[in-house]
């Protein structure tokens, strides 16, 4: 188990034409399903709210960390901050990195989120509301996923 | 509690431990070329970490898998996976018109 998600897409589209997709804040929200009040900056903290169904409203926020024109884009954000009361600029956010390749199809992106260990136990399970009993099931999902991971 | 599983030594106990029953520090360097006392050290950062239990019998004490904290983090990272899974799609289609 990697304390990394990494997702990998082959995209039909020019590495600029990407990039604009994913740095140009209208375009970005579009796809990303959040409206954000103003442009990107490095180093700075870019805002809005989600608009993705059953999150509409929810107060979206991330802090930018690097803009290398087509090639990364990155920022740092407290995933699934649902809770409006909460505040959750004491935990440590998570990294989220798009890097652009240039293929012969058109463009490679490698989406990478890393930090997850440190999101508070109790913060994960409000992402969510699955309840999964079965302690037979769990050991079996443990025992499957140490020995993939030897 | 990557750092914790991040071990080849204690992932092993860690399967062992699978089992669902408490094992005791012999039981669980039978078989192992890793020492008494090395064995007891890694169950004590499982246990800092939550995976692990330990439960007396007795006068010994035997260690016990906790399965909740793994399997919540898999469902975690599960979930985060396919909200990512889908934002992607939303992109593809997006840029591809």
């Amino acid at each position: 188990m990697n304390d990394r998600i990494e997702k990998r897409i082959e995209l039909k589209a020019p590495v600029s034409r990407v990039w604009r997709a994913l740095t140009d804040y209208r375009e970005f929200g579009t796809w990303f399903q959040v409206k954000l009040d103003g442009p990107f900056v490095a180093g700075q903290i870019s805002r809005g709210h989600i608009t993705y169904p059953g999150y509409e409203h929810l107060k979206w926020e991330v802090v930018v960390q690097k803009m290398e024109p087509e090639r990364l884009f990155s920022f740092t954000w407290h995933p699934y901050a649902v809770d409006p009361k909460k505040d959750y600029s004491q935990e440590t956010p998570t990294l989220v990195e798009f890097r652009l390749e240039k293929t012969a199809a058109g463009t490679l992106l490698v989406v990478t989120e890393s930090g997850f260990d440190k999101i508070p136990r109790d913060r994960r399970q409000e992402a969510f509301r699955k309840n999964d009993g079965g302690w037979a099931q769990q050991m079996k999902n443990i025992e499957l996923h140490v020995t993939q991971a030897t | 509690m990557f750092a914790a599983l991040g071990d080849p030594t204690r992932l092993a106990l860690v399967a062992k431990l699978s089992a669902g029953s408490p094992y005791s520090i012999a039981q669980l360097t039978t078989g192992s070329r890793i020492t008494r006392q090395a064995i007891t050290k890694h169950l004590r950062v499982l246990e800092r970490a939550g995976i692990v239990r330990c439960v007396r019998a007795g006068r010994e004490s035997r260690f016990q898998l906790d399965p909740e904290p793994i399997a919540e983090l898999k469902q975690y990272l599960d979930f985060v996976s396919e909200q990512w899974d889908q934002a992607l799609g939303r992109l593809k289609a997006f840029v591809e018109d």
